[in-house]
């Protein structure tokens, strides 16, 4: 029979790993950290040359052009690299990989780079293989709803295209205007949808993929149902670029609901929080597609930094809820009773409806932008955590306390929904002090709750060492086999997604 | 003084909806297209829940003109904070032919049946854009206009009003009762909270047709045709300024 922490007693890998952070081995490095370059060859002229024959004009090696791919969306990252590809085609990105394997050239494979976790740019001088020319929609069957494109189409025009077509997404995610699918695909990315659409998982049909030695692995499947061996393409939903490059996905996308509304809430405790949600649950069912929550201190910010005013009165807590259904009269209908139980029961202490769609865009900035608003207050230490629903504030309440005026704000907002919460704790600058008195507290904290250190966001490079807080070590060690099996010279984005321990 | 204020609200399809023409050509498309408040009228109805929270008016009355679902808008303008609703219903083919002129006329009726003090208006509609209503309703009362509106000041029976024209701002001062359009940067519309929207559940709209106010509703404007706009033709991009010149020569532009 399991206890609470028996992962941290038993699991001698883990143990190492909190050594790390405790500078118990002498290392003054944080888990974080880039490891040593590992021993890829360099780029060539000839390397140049074979490069510009096959991609002439799309071989990028001006440092102006390439530099805005070296640094990542949050600046917290810079890789050296000089190489930056753009190829259009699937056959490409397989003669560039086939070429890169047999010289032993390190790649970084580069969609939008909205990524938070440092996955996404160079480390040294790895080659960016971006996908953004990969831009072109296949097909869409209006009938099936299955959406076929190439892996650097960007979400929001996706989106732009279905929404003409009469359907939508099944994500969506505040980095909409610059992530591509691809990417999304790589990463598993949640968003503001999964509480309703469910996860890439379920909802990527196919994949057509180059693998390390420039292989093409064609999955790209409409079907929506296929058991014949084994599922391939999950493997590769969520492996960071690092098992294989995507370069075209089909997607199973939702009709666009004829009817969407969203509420903006406030709620004095927590618990009125979960509560609503309960409530929300059981009243709005099936017509439920979001429920997201910030806090006060992340509302403070969206005043300050983005003069974003607060729709109704201050609260300790917000909520944004979004309905979709196919018939306004009946949701409004589902709506109206909701809030007024809310509000009789005084679950809720004030609130606004949107029905239209520039409220409708109003509110959810609220919810969406908060991200930007940290990148004004300073340094952020951005943590995505999974935890059990009911314990989701307890974590920021506890690391308000443990840090105490250490850090400039300590906000908690998310996918309370999904049990997702994203804590951010910023700091004029960067601060190895504050991070100390950080790490590992949060990841322990969470791993007593047996939660996710990276509910979304991925490992990438920041969290590849903390996989262990949230992943036993055989399961580690199999993901190093598959990775051996898939690019046994390990040129696909090194660094990222696994741990250096098992690089031995 | 009464401290009566009209606000007129218009139910317009919804300004982020991407609109399309009918295939016949004699419109656009409005069956099951998101409509809202006119924005305008919007900021209408802040400026006069505004001017009734400073207690310069007693009540504020939301009235719109259209069928059934106009009913919806003035809800929107009660859960903002307007007193009660005044529904003019026009449907069917009249409604379609709706125009400035006849809904002049009504609200000009309604502000003697209600002995108004003012009319709050939207300077415009963004469906056609006419920017004639005010102006006609304060002709048809023989009252002053205050048109394109960015400040409304009340002093005694008398209104300051800053007036956003092309040349830059013009500050005027005109008698009451009068008619005044909102423009963009009178205010910001609130967002009605869900103590107001329960509230508006319970305050009364009125039904009247434009018989009972002696308005006839018939056109004297017949639309012929509606189109798109011409498509916007792509662009082309080169890869170097001696491309540049090419193509511009080849168009014919140097």
């Amino acid at each position: 029979r399991r206890e609470t922490g028996w992962r941290k007693e038993k699991d001698p890998v883990l143990a190492s790993t909190r050594k790390l952070h405790a500078g118990a081995d002498g290392s003054k490095v944080s888990p974080s950290a880039a490891p040593e370059r590992l021993p890829f060859c360099r780029v060539t002229e000839e390397d140049l040359a074979f490069f510009r024959k096959i991609l002439p004009g799309r071989t990028i090696v001006d440092p102006d052009l390439v530099e805005p791919s070296n640094v990542d969306w949050l600046k917290s990252v810079r890789g050296s690299s000089e190489v930056l590809l753009r190829p259009q085609t699937t056959e490409e990105v397989s003669q560039i990989l086939s070429y890169c394997n047999s010289r032993n050239l390190a790649v970084n494979p580069q969609g939008g780079n909205t990524g938070l976790v440092g996955g996404s740019v160079p480390v040294y001088d790895e080659i960016i293989l971006s996908t953004s020319l990969m831009n072109k929609i296949l097909n869409f069957d209006s009938i099936s709803g299955v959406l076929t494109c190439q892996a650097g189409c960007v979400l929001e025009n996706l989106s732009f295209y279905l929404e003409e077509r009469d359907y939508i997404m099944p994500l969506d995610l505040g980095a909409k205007g610059s992530c591509q699918i691809g990417g999304n695909v790589a990463t598993n990315a949640g968003g503001l949808r999964l509480l309703r659409y469910g996860s890439l998982h379920g909802t990527v049909l196919g994949l057509e993929l180059v693998l390390a030695d420039g292989q093409v692995l064609d999955c790209l499947s409409t079907l929506r149902k296929d058991n014949t061996g084994y599922d391939l393409k999950q493997l590769f939903i969520g492996s960071e670029g690092t098992l294989g490059v995507i370069t075209a996905v089909s997607v199973l996308c939702p009709r666009k609901p004829k009817s969407v509304n969203v509420v903006f809430l406030g709620c004095e405790t927590f618990e009125q929080l979960l509560k609503t949600f309960q409530l929300c649950k059981g009243m709005l069912g099936e017509i439920l597609s979001a429920f997201e929550f910030l806090d006060s201190e992340c509302m403070r910010l969206l005043n300050t930094h983005l003069k974003l005013p607060n729709p109704i009165s201050d609260c300790p807590f917000y909520i944004v809820i979004e309905t979709s259904g196919s018939d306004p009269t009946h949701d409004a209908q589902k709506l109206h009773n909701f809030l007024e139980e809310a509000m009789t029961s005084s679950l809720v202490s004030d609130g606004t409806v949107a029905t239209e769609e520039a409220k409708i865009k109003a509110l959810w900035s609220l919810r969406e932008r908060v991200t930007e608003a940290l990148t004004h207050d300073g340094f952020t230490y951005k943590y995505d955590i999974s935890l059990p629903v009911e314990r989701i504030y307890q974590l920021v309440t506890d690391m308000r306390k443990h840090l105490g005026n250490r850090a400039k704000s300590v906000v908690g907002y998310g996918h309370v929904g999904d049990g997702n919460l994203h804590l951010n704790v910023t700091s004029p600058s960067k601060d190895p002090a504050l991070l100390a008195a950080i790490e590992p507290f949060v990841y322990e904290w969470t791993a007593s709750c047996r939660g996710s250190i990276s509910a979304e966001h991925g490992l990438g490079l920041k969290k590849r060492n903390y996989i262990y807080y949230s992943k036993q070590s055989q399961a580690v060690a199999l993901m190093g086999n598959i990775k051996a099996m898939l690019d046994p010279k390990g040129i696909l984005n090194p660094y990222k997604t696994l741990p250096d321990n098992l690089k031995q | 003084m009464s401290g009566r204020v009209l606000v007129g609200v218009k139910r317009v399809i919804d300004y982020a909806v991407k609109i399309r023409v009918k295939p016949d050509n004699t419109g656009v498309v409005t069956d099951g297209v998101k409509h809202s408040m006119n924005p305008f009228c919007e900021i209408a109805v802040e400026e006069a829940v505004k001017l009734k929270e400073k207690k310069l008016i007693k009540e504020v009355v939301a009235v719109s003109c259209g069928p059934q679902q106009s009913q919806e808008t003035i809800r929107t303008a009660l859960a903002m904070g307007a007193d009660r609703g005044i529904h003019v219903d026009v449907s069917g083919k009249d409604y379609e032919n709706l125009g400035p002129l006849q809904v002049s006329k009504i609200l000009a009726a309604l502000a003697k049946q209600e002995d108004a003090q003012l009319i709050l208006l939207g300077k415009q509609a963004i469906d056609d854009d006419c920017n004639q209503t005010g102006q006609m309703t304060a002709a048809l009362l023989d009252w002053p206009q205050g048109t394109f509106a960015s400040e409304v000041s009340l002093e005694g029976d008398k209104i300051n009003l800053v007036r956003e024209i092309d040349g830059g701002l013009e500050h005027i001062k005109i008698n009451t009762p009068a008619v005044i359009t909102a423009d963009l940067r009178l205010n910001t519309p609130r967002y009605a909270t869900l103590p107001n929207i329960m509230k508006a559940k319970k305050k009364k709209i009125a039904t009247v047709k434009p018989a009972d106010l002696g308005v006839d509703v018939t056109s004297r404007l017949e639309v012929l045709k509606v189109e798109e706009p011409p498509q916007r033709q792509a662009g082309m991009k080169v890869e170097t300024v001696e491309d540049l010149v090419v193509k511009l020569k080849e168009a014919g532009r140097v």
